[in-house]
């Protein structure tokens, strides 16, 4: 047996392993009816909100600020990555340039604040519509394109929106918006208290919103319109057919997504007092999306996940001191990697690779996704799904 | 679909586990240059970008801090002091809680943020935190409209730099018609529109406004209309790298004028992404005079001990940091060991530094800054002296 | 206005140029969507590493100077090949490690997505690792002399020289597809996989000579940018791989002709826009001019269709 043979056969034995470990615990978990699993969304919750501890960010964070990571990149990955996953996962559009509406939700937030001096309270809606709107205006000319058409265009618009966001002076230009106020606070309550020193409090409005935009997202989701995205996401034309008016329904998408990210920005623009058109950049696009496919695209907790992991890995492994052995062990090859902090973009990428090769279909898919997976469809159409060859078989 | 856990979420409790795996054996410290913990160490930070694409200016100023402070704890009897990195990759993202760490490191000041744009994010939370800081190389004006207390420049800023570049150009160049061409960076287009004001209020003509963008490789569009406006002098707003790429796209273009450039494009690597021939003749203005070139007695020394500890001969801003950590050890000699205490020993504070003579304004600005000029010169990025010096003689 | 029409004439030579680039690139894109339906989103590195593979050449050779005649043809020539090589062995190794895999398990286009994003961002750091960050410089290895003038534009031999090429290859392309066994397989494939499978073409034979030739494609596209702006970076596909993408869309992705046309195209529009709105405003010009053509046309100006990519 060759060893290439003998490591494609412990690929595949692998790959087989991985999910019976915890199967049982996952059928467990199926058989529970709504009202069981109430207990283990409300220790979700307590863990959320206990989350920003000393003790733990001593642990979650050791080269870093625990708390001011949980609210950006963690949080903010997170909310964008659920807002990305309407778009993405339940309608099965592929946008490539969602960070254009987080930055019109931040924009609205810092021109609004700074020369109109209203409330984060009332920019915060207003921020929402307004991402929606910008959500309308790209989708209305450009929904009728098909997946791979729509992806350019996309990845145009959030590009668009940058450079317009440089070239515009009374946006502040490349220099951006600064002396942005943080929200006014609510009572002499601590956790409502908005300043520049302590991130809970925008931790906890984060996570409030979160815990909005899961609910809402579910009841979506069995709606009508989660109906509706579903058959569109499937087979469009047979949608059409049955008397779904698809292009309504991926406009709703584009629009519940493009608020969510607005909303976003609205709550970064007034924590990070000040942003500049180079917060917003098409590798955000590319790491949200790569959160959402890669937690399980379609599935909130698994999206939750991947965007948890995108956002906090990179930070956790800052300094690692096993880090300094990777880097000399790589020397000789990577002469310019000076620090593990060198590697993780790297290691990033060769993590997206394998995951995709082992879980196309991400850490904690869907049950309907894989469904669709399955039968070799992949919901967006599948590469050559109509060309699998079988794997070769195992050699003895 | 409405399940939290699914049956095959084995390969995350994999991942997950061998991630906290791995991270139990990392290390809770980010790495120290003081010797021991004593009681009486006081700890004082570097932030800045030390990995990622703009990492060389950092590591510059990175080295000066590290040398200041290894110098200053060989001394007998000294406030072992212990330094604190915290690597921005020059982001404005990643800054801010890289700030929040340094309060719950207990630090007491910190040289930096290096950039502009990053520190527009973390200096407010020094300031709330009432942490010392003092930027080496962070040279937008506006920086010091903020009203900080805390915050202190140990360099010139653009308004410094922009009329002397402009200045060089309309008074040494004898330029009418000057294209002033920038990258639409925050920094960059400072410098730019900067130099522009001045030129036309000097009664001289701005002949080419243009913004590269960065990102692209061909500067053509913005060559052609170099070329066609056919002006007597070029100033660049940018850094090294699209500044040399442009330069030569100039040259090969056939467009011989005097180029001129800032502190950004002040490095020898703009030699690289130009090549030789086409930088040859390139002048770069910056508020960092050559520290190998000093007239000041203890400059050789710091060159050489500097080589000897960072294994590079000083870069850009590496003296300036030098600078700037040893007015705040200083204070600490002086027994403020507090941040308020140091503050308020560096709005009194007349310290005679490498570079220049360290005295504070009211709003943290270093009071009369020179300008220098560059020259690419034989493949060699060489010192011509003060600016004013050089357009008055 | 003014402008514009000052710098019409060099603003033509140089979209030219530049759109000459985009659509070698283009061309991969076009290939690998047309027969997986899938965006190549690596194909930008492929194009990255083959500058490298020409300066590695011009390094092992010891070509530091300008040359002329013959030993500038065979220095040309020996840049040419290393680059064709390197990116066609990178694109092979691609569709090996990043696609075959996902192919073979049937998975989404958007896992086969994210793989191509993480290779690429793989790639860039290993290059940025191992050769550092900041621009690379090639050295001169031809003199650039103005060959003649349109209106007010220089036609320097450089920039004729990535025209010319770009052009050549285009049509070398397209007799290898409409007349080669293997061309036919692709155009098969591209058409209808399952019944070309049926009809006994090999599949992975068929994907991969579409890398192949993709990367070759960029290959010379990365010799002729090394030529042109001789130098590169780890970042350096970046911009050219959006481009080229834009491009391949424009024309009609899946088209050949359509790549060429949406290439030599968008670099026109890039020129004119920048001199007309100033450089900034570039990106912006290029996107826009997208979205109004695929308003009008959804599948690009061509339309899609490798499988009837002939005259």
């Amino acid at each position: 047996m060759s060893p290439l043979a003998k490591l494609r056969g412990a690929m595949a034995r692998a790959r087989r392993a991985m999910p019976d470990i915890v199967g049982p615990v996952g059928r467990r978990w199926e058989r529970l009816s709504q009202w069981q699993r109430r207990p283990f969304y409300v220790l979700a919750l307590a863990i959320a909100v206990l989350a920003p501890a000393n003790s733990v960010g001593r642990i979650m964070a050791p080269a870093s600020d625990w708390k001011t990571i949980l609210f950006n990149p963690i949080g903010v990955y997170i909310l964008l990555a659920l807002g990305l996953n309407v778009v993405v996962g339940l309608a099965g559009l592929l946008d490539l340039g969602y960070v254009a509406f987080f930055a019109v939700g931040a924009y609205t937030m810092a021109t609004l604040a700074t020369h109109r001096h209203w409330s984060f309270w009332l920019v915060l809606p207003i921020g929402i519509i307004l991402a929606a709107f910008a959500g309308v205006i790209l989708g209305a000319p450009t929904l009728r394109l098909r997946g791979d058409y729509l992806a350019i265009v996309t990845l145009g618009f959030g590009e668009i929106v940058r450079r317009i966001a440089i070239n515009t002076n009374s946006l502040g230009g490349p220099r951006g918006i600064s002396g942005i106020p943080h929200p006014p606070s609510i009572g002499h309550v601590k956790a409502l208290t908005y300043g520049v020193l302590d991130p809970k409090p925008y931790y906890y409005l984060l996570l409030a919103m979160i815990v909005l935009v899961i609910f809402v997202g579910r009841r979506l989701e069995r709606s009508r319109v989660g109906r509706s995205w579903q058959a569109v996401r499937e087979d469009e034309d047979v949608a059409e057919l049955m008397g779904v008016p698809s292009f309504k329904f991926k406009l709703w998408a584009f629009a519940i997504g493009a608020s969510i990210g607005g909303m976003c920005g609205v709550i970064f623009a007034s924590k990070q007092i000040a942003i500049t058109p180079d917060n917003f950049p098409f590798l955000l696009s590319v790491l949200i999306l790569a959160a959402v496919v890669l937690g399980g695209s379609g599935n909130i907790p698994g999206v939750i996940l991947g965007a948890f992991l995108v956002a906090w890995l990179p930070e956790y492994l800052r300094d690692a001191s096993f880090g300094k052995f990777v880097v000399r062990q790589v020397h000789h090859v990577l002469p310019r990697a000076g620090s593990f902090s060198d590697l993780r973009v790297l290691i990033f990428g060769g993590a997206l690779v394998v995951m995709m090769i082992f879980r196309p279909e991400g850490l904690l898919p869907s049950r309907k996704r894989r469904a669709e997976l399955a039968e070799g469809q992949g919901g967006m159409g599948s590469l050559g799904g109509t060309v699998v060859v079988p794997p070769p078989e195992e050699s003895k | 679909m409405s399940k939290l856990i699914k049956p095959r979420y084995g390969a995350v409790l994999l991942v997950v586990g061998a991630v906290l795996a791995a991270g139990c054996s990392s290390s809770k410290k980010t790495s120290t240059t003081g010797t021991t913990t004593a009681p009486t160490s006081v700890k004082i930070g570097f932030i800045g970008a030390l990995t990622g694409p703009d990492a060389q200016l950092g590591i510059n100023e990175h080295e000066g801090e590290k040398l200041a402070i290894a110098q200053h704890n060989a001394k007998s009897g000294s406030t072992q002091v212990q330094l604190l990195d915290y690597d921005t990759t020059g982001s404005g993202t990643v800054s801010p809680q890289l700030a929040q760490k340094a309060i719950t490191d207990k630090v007491v000041a910190v040289v930096g943020p290096a950039f502009s744009g990053e520190s527009k994010t973390a200096d407010p939370i020094f300031e709330q935190a009432g942490i010392v800081n003092i930027t080496a190389s962070a040279t937008n004006p506006k920086l010091a409209d903020n009203g900080w207390k805390y915050w202190h420049r140990a360099v010139g800023n653009d308004n410094a730099q922009g009329p002397a570049a402009a200045n060089y150009i309309l008074k040494k160049l004898n330029a009418k018609n000057i294209a002033v061409i920038d990258d639409n960076e925050e920094y960059s287009l400072g410098i730019a529109d900067i130099v522009r004001s001045t030129i036309t209020a000097a009664g001289a003509k701005v002949a080419v406004t243009d913004h590269i963008d960065k990102n692209a490789q061909d500067y053509s569009a913005t060559v052609n209309k170099v070329k066609s406006a056919n002006p007597d002098a070029i100033f660049y707003g940018g850094y090294y790298s699209e500044g040399g790429r442009f330069l030569k796209q100039i040259r090969d273009a056939g467009i011989t004028v005097k180029f001129v450039s800032d502190d950004g494009a002040e490095d020898p690597k703009i030699i690289d992404s130009a090549g030789a021939a086409a930088a040859e003749g390139a002048l770069l203005t910056c508020p960092c005079g050559d520290i190998t070139k000093s007239t000041n007695s203890n400059a050789p020394s710091f060159v050489s001990a500097y080589t000897a500890s960072a294994k590079a001969a000083p870069g850009t801003y590496s003296a300036e940091a030098y600078d700037a950590t040893n007015v705040i050890l200083q204070a600490i000699d002086a027994g403020k060991t507090s941040s308020k205490d140091i503050n308020d020993f560096l709005s009194t504070v007349s310290y005679v530094g490498l570079t220049k003579t360290l005295k504070f304004d009211s709003k943290g600005e270093v009071a009369s800054p020179t300008v220098y000029m560059w020259e690419v010169k034989g493949g060699k990025v060489v010192f011509d002296g003060a600016v004013d010096q050089l357009i008055g003689g | 206005m003014h402008n514009l029409i000052r710098e019409f004439w060099p603003s033509t030579v140089d979209g030219l140029t530049l759109g000459s680039i985009y659509a070698l690139i283009a061309l991969g894109y076009t290939l690998v969507y047309g027969v997986l339906r899938l965006i190549n989103f690596a194909h930008s590195e492929v194009f990255m590493v083959g500058t490298l593979g020409s300066l590695f050449m011009l390094h092992a050779i010891g070509v530091n100077s300008p040359q002329t005649g013959f030993a500038l043809v065979g220095v040309l020539l020996l840049m040419l090949l290393a680059a064709m090589a390197v990116s066609g062995i990178t694109a092979v190794l691609l569709e090996r490690i990043a696609y075959r895999p996902l192919r073979r398990r049937g998975a989404g286009r958007l896992a086969a997505l994210i793989s191509a994003i993480g290779a690429s961002f793989f790639l860039q750091e290993v290059v940025a690792l191992r050769y550092g960050r900041d621009l690379i410089a090639f050295p001169r290895v031809m003199k650039k002399v103005t060959l003649f003038k349109i209106g007010a534009g220089d036609v320097r031999n450089d920039k004729l020289i990535v025209f010319v090429a770009a052009i050549v290859l285009m049509f070398v392309l397209e007799r290898f597809v409409n007349g080669t066994r293997l061309g036919r397989g692709i155009r098969a494939t591209a058409q209808d996989a399952e019944t070309a499978v049926l009809m006994g073409v090999n599949i992975d034979r068929v994907v991969v000579a579409t890398f192949v030739l993709g990367g070759l494609m960029a290959g010379v596209a990365a010799m002729l940018y090394g030529l042109r702006f001789e130098n590169t970076q780890y970042i350096a596909g970046f911009v050219p791989g959006i481009k080229a993408f834009t491009a391949a869309v424009l024309g009609g992705i899946g088209n050949l002709r359509g790549a060429l046309l949406g290439g030599l195209l968008l670099g026109l529009v890039e020129s004119y826009g920048a001199s007309f709105f100033g450089s900034q405003w570039l990106d912006v010009v290029a996107f826009a001019v997208l979205v109004i053509v695929l308003m009008f046309r959804p599948t690009g100006l061509l339309g899609e269709a490798l499988s009837r990519a002939r005259a």
